[in-house]
């Protein structure tokens, strides 16, 4: 691996292998000196051209776990800002000695883009509608955590999935890891092509609810609302949101998960965020692992 | 390495030939001794076992602490913390080579500040591992001291690091590699003695997965 | 520019991949064909044996920049490029910065084609002013300009609104001019970036619809046969988009359409890499979609082939996917694609190429000093192309002031070797002259 720039370059075993990495790195979070040599001297680039705290604080913390020296370039305040381009930006970098670049960016395939101008590892900290393969990992990570297993693992992905760059790498992932995805969306909200990729699709979140044990609750963003893709936001809810209810009607041991910011009260209730069974917080905890692992394996080598 | 039906290693079945172009240095019995001697060793030097705990180095240091840690209940009547540290992200040749999996770090219940911790390792080379370790150990608490027993020390150091307990001083070339196959990990014991698999520098050669080969 | 008087005898050249005959140009015109022709004293030999003898080529759609955009392409680089590809002629679209929407833009264009020599540029009109869609430009007064604009196109644009699309396709009746739509219905295109299937879906790139196409079409073809007008389809680029111009053809609507050599060759699947060499207006389509388009210009339910010639500075296209600007330089790869894609497949004859690359487009754009054949008394209008020469196409060796060829790194069978214009060799020996 030199680059992460989608979950589908990841073959079974790599996949695997950063699992068990991150697994390893976890326990480092328990010590009470949670750092570790491995990358010291080596340079990571924060480089993000869209404001997400969440992410960039993930990424910054994981490299600083591993004692890399961190550079946190936004787009706000910087050249970026005043018009100069992505390569002339991956240029500097390049001239600073970057050995890894982070990016986050609302172009789709920017990560790729930038992969052809410098030398170090691309990370793919999500791109426009495209990827966000760290996400997809964390997301793995946590379902094997809590189910102890992946393979025949049965997960609906709900929402959005047009949109979003978690579902596609989750598709992805999911299904070289073993696992059955079905996507639940009105079908405005469905890729044409749906019925090409390697999952399930459905229209009706409640026939699909029984047959789940994990159920991945996208953002739907109010925008949607006003481009015409659902009438409004309440029906949406009724149709597509998960309540108490919809929860109880799952298997006894299935989980809530969510990528964050949740919106509660349109894709999940309040009630259900609460619940033990959704395990939004230990998202965010393993995405830390999961991206000490990846740093691990892209920079630690030769 | 071939499965072995005698597992453990021990008397019974003749031994298994050395595989061709290796010449077995230590046999079942033999680390088998080795082992209650360096248990009773470790007894003495730390007037009884009190507050020891043992480390093993992924992946064969691991077994040989667990068998360690089993001769010296068997001697003393205490139970003695066992557990193993990788040292993987504290190596210092992490760049010569892809990026490795990691071993598993588990650190016994109660810690190690305070305790006297024997780091175990199948084959004591350059003493680059064992430096690796030392700084690992440092991250994970405050030992009261830090003792090293390795099954083979095969020389060449690099580092000043010495070990205070041997099972066997195997004078070797560079030329030389040293293979240890324990029950646990690949179905017999055995050190054999072959050529060299990876380049002849001490430094340079990759840890157990297929030679028993660290530092 | 070599002197004009000067006489060529072109010696063993294949006439629309005919038997070898010579040529003898003099005074702007083919003199003489025959073989075994006597070498007149003073007379230039060209040695032309092997070559294909084709008509100059002609070009419905070129986008030569010129005024607003010279860092791309000025009137004389593109030209100097339309001749490194065969032609003698090209159409160069409105969408200028200002916009040829006026009598004087149009003029001016036109002027510094003349200017430069090396092919005929003649300039196509706006359809509406500033390329708005709002209201129509001054179409008579460009077609009564010196330019004598015959065809009128928003291209980049759509003629989205129908009345105003009727009213354009009516008002050109008056002096025989066209409408060469842009077919691209623009809220099914909204943020659109690739065609819209498996690639884009994959890709996270919006995807851009073939029915965003082919509705528009539809309703221009019903357009056109409604008040009796002419109407000419940019670009064609989907196998639905065939089928319609077929139906409409069958009907007896008066259309006729293009493709270019791209959508004659090229997929959506190139685009993974996010390379946008390969962002263009119509997108890529489908293997599917490439198959029907050469089936449509084979039995001639396509007209024509136009380069879209849309060259960019480096800048626009070494950036992120999205905000990379649409289009590909064309000109000087458009005869051995169409090669490879019509004629090595067995689909069209030289003769049908010269047909659909000189004949056909100078009709449609009433163009009468081109498209001709290839025969004495006629304009030496003429180009020498080698069948046999494969090349690796590379921007950086282009005379396009531009590189963005999306053939990069490709073997292309071909390559041109020389093109008279009127008897003058603007290109000799693979090389501008």
């Amino acid at each position: 691996m030199r680059h992460l720039l989608s979950s589908g370059d990841l073959t079974r075993d790599e996949a695997t292998l950063i699992l068990d990495t991150a697994a390893e790195l976890a326990r480092v979070s328990d010590r009470s000196v949670k750092k570790l040599p491995t990358l010291r001297g080596r340079t990571v680039v924060n480089l993000f051209y869209e404001d997400s705290t969440r992410t960039r604080t993930s990424f910054e913390l994981a490299a600083k776990r591993l004692s890399a020296d961190v550079i946190n370039f936004s787009a706000k305040g910087s050249s970026v800002s005043k018009g100069e381009s992505l390569k002339d930006t991956a240029l500097t970098l390049q001239a600073m000695g970057a050995d890894g670049v982070v990016i986050r960016h609302s172009a789709s395939g920017a990560p790729h883009r930038l992969s052809h101008w410098v030398d170090g590892s691309v990370l793919n900290a999500g791109d426009g509608t495209h990827e966000h393969p760290t996400q997809a990992l964390l997301d793995a990570f946590t379902m094997r955590s809590r189910m102890g297993r992946l393979e025949g693992l049965r997960v609906a992905v709900v929402g959005d999935i047009t949109h979003s760059r978690v579902a596609r790498s989750n598709v992805l992932l999911l299904t070289t890891l073993g696992a059955h995805v079905t996507l639940v969306a009105p079908p405005t909200l469905l890729p044409v092509s749906v019925h090409t990729w390697p999952c399930e699709v459905s229209y009706h979140l409640d026939d699909v609810l029984p047959k789940s044990d994990v159920a991945m609750m996208l953002r739907v963003q109010n925008e949607r609302m006003h481009e015409s893709y659902f009438p409004s936001v309440r029906e949406y809810s009724r149709n597509y949101g998960l309540d108490a209810e919809r929860l109880a009607c799952m298997p006894p041991d299935a989980v809530v998960m969510h990528p964050g910011p949740m919106v509660r009260g349109v894709e999940v209730s309040a009630e259900v965020a609460d619940s033990p069974r959704c395990t939004v917080t230990e998202q965010v905890a393993n995405g830390v692992s999961v991206r000490m692992a990846v740093l691990y394996l892209l920079l630690g080598g030769s | 390495m071939r499965a072995h039906d005698n597992a453990k290693g021990g008397g019974g079945a003749p031994p298994p030939p050395a595989p061709e172009g290796y010449r077995t240095v230590l046999d079942g019995p033999e680390i088998d001794r080795a082992l209650t001697r360096i248990a009773h060793e470790v007894l003495e030097r730390t007037k009884g076992g009190r507050d020891v705990a043992l480390l093993g180095i992924p992946s064969r240091g691991v077994p040989l602490a667990r068998r360690l840690a089993e001769r010296i209940e068997r001697v003393e009547d205490l139970r003695v913390p066992v557990g193993s540290l990788d040292i993987t992200m504290y190596r210092d040749d992490l760049r010569l080579a892809p990026a490795r999996a990691l071993g598993r770090t588990e650190i016994p219940d109660g810690g190690l500040d305070d305790h006297v911790v024997v780091l175990v390792d199948d084959v004591l080379f350059s003493g680059r591992t064992v430096r690796a370790a030392l700084d690992a150990l440092g991250d994970l608490g405050r030992p009261r001291a830090v003792q090293l027993a390795v099954l083979v020390d095969r020389g060449h150091r690099e580092l000043p690091i010495r070990a205070d307990y041997v099972g066997k001083n195997l004078p070797t070339s560079l030329r030389e590699g040293v293979t240890v196959c324990l029950a646990e990990n690949d179905g017999r014991d055995a050190v054999l003695l072959g050529p060299a698999r990876d380049r002849a520098r001490p430094g340079a050669e990759r840890r157990p997965e297929t030679e028993g080969a660290g530092s | 520019m070599p002197d004009t008087d000067r006489v060529y005898l072109i010696s063993g050249a294949r006439p629309l991949g005919g038997d070898p005959v010579d040529l003898l140009v003099a005074d702007g015109r083919i003199a003489d064909t025959g073989t075994g022709l006597a070498v007149p004293e003073g007379a230039e030999t060209v040695d032309a044996d092997g070559l294909i003898a084709l008509p100059g080529l002609v070009d419905l759609h070129t986008h030569l920049r010129e005024p607003g955009r010279e860092d791309a392409e000025t009137v004389a680089t593109g030209s100097r490029a339309a001749a490194m590809g065969g032609y003698t002629a090209v159409h160069a679209m409105a969408n200028t910065d200002p916009v040829a929407d006026t009598a004087g833009v149009v003029e001016q264009v036109w002027r510094l084609g003349r200017e430069a020599g090396y092919c005929d540029v003649y300039p196509v009109g706006a359809v509406t002013t500033g390329l708005a869609g709002a209201n129509l430009a001054e179409i008579g007064a460009m077609a009564d300009s010196a330019a004598g604009v015959r065809v009128f196109s928003d291209d980049g644009k759509c003629v989205s609104d129908a009345l105003l699309m009727r009213r354009a396709l009516e008002y050109v009746r008056a002096f025989d001019g066209v409408i060469a739509q842009h077919a691209q219905e623009p809220r099914l295109t909204e943020g659109a970036q690739m065609n819209e299937g498996c690639v884009s879906d994959r890709l996270g790139l919006p995807g851009w619809p073939a029915v965003a196409e082919e509705a528009i079409i539809a309703r221009d073809c019903l357009l056109a046969q409604h008040v009796g007008s002419r109407l000419h389809v940019c670009h064609v680029s989907t196998r639905g988009s065939v089928d319609i111009i077929r139906w409409a053809k069958a009907r007896g609507c008066d259309v006729t359409a293009e493709v270019t050599p791209h959508h004659l060759l090229l997929t959506d699947d190139l685009v993974e890499g996010y390379d946008p060499v390969y962002k263009v207006n119509p997108p890529l389509r489908t293997a599917d979609d490439v198959r029907a388009l050469r089936e449509g210009l084979a039995d001639g339910t396509i007209d024509i082939v136009a380069t879209d010639h849309a060259p960019h500075p480096v800048e626009a296209k070494e950036t992120e996917w999205s905000t990379a600007a649409m289009g590909m330089v064309g000109l000087e790869t458009a005869l051995a694609v169409v090669q490879e894609t019509m004629v090595d497949t067995g689909l069209l004859t030289w003769a049908q190429v010269a047909d659909r690359m000189s004949a056909a487009p100078a009709r449609i754009g009433r163009v009468t000093g081109h498209g001709r054949a290839l025969a004495p008394g006629e304009p030496a209008n003429v180009v020498l192309y080698d069948p046999a020469a494969p090349v690796e196409a590379d921007g950086a060796a282009m005379a396009t002031k531009s590189s963005n060829t999306p053939f990069r790194g490709m073997t292309l069978p071909g390559r041109v070797r020389a093109t008279f214009l009127r008897g003058v060799p603007t290109v000799l020996e693979g090389k501008i002259s």
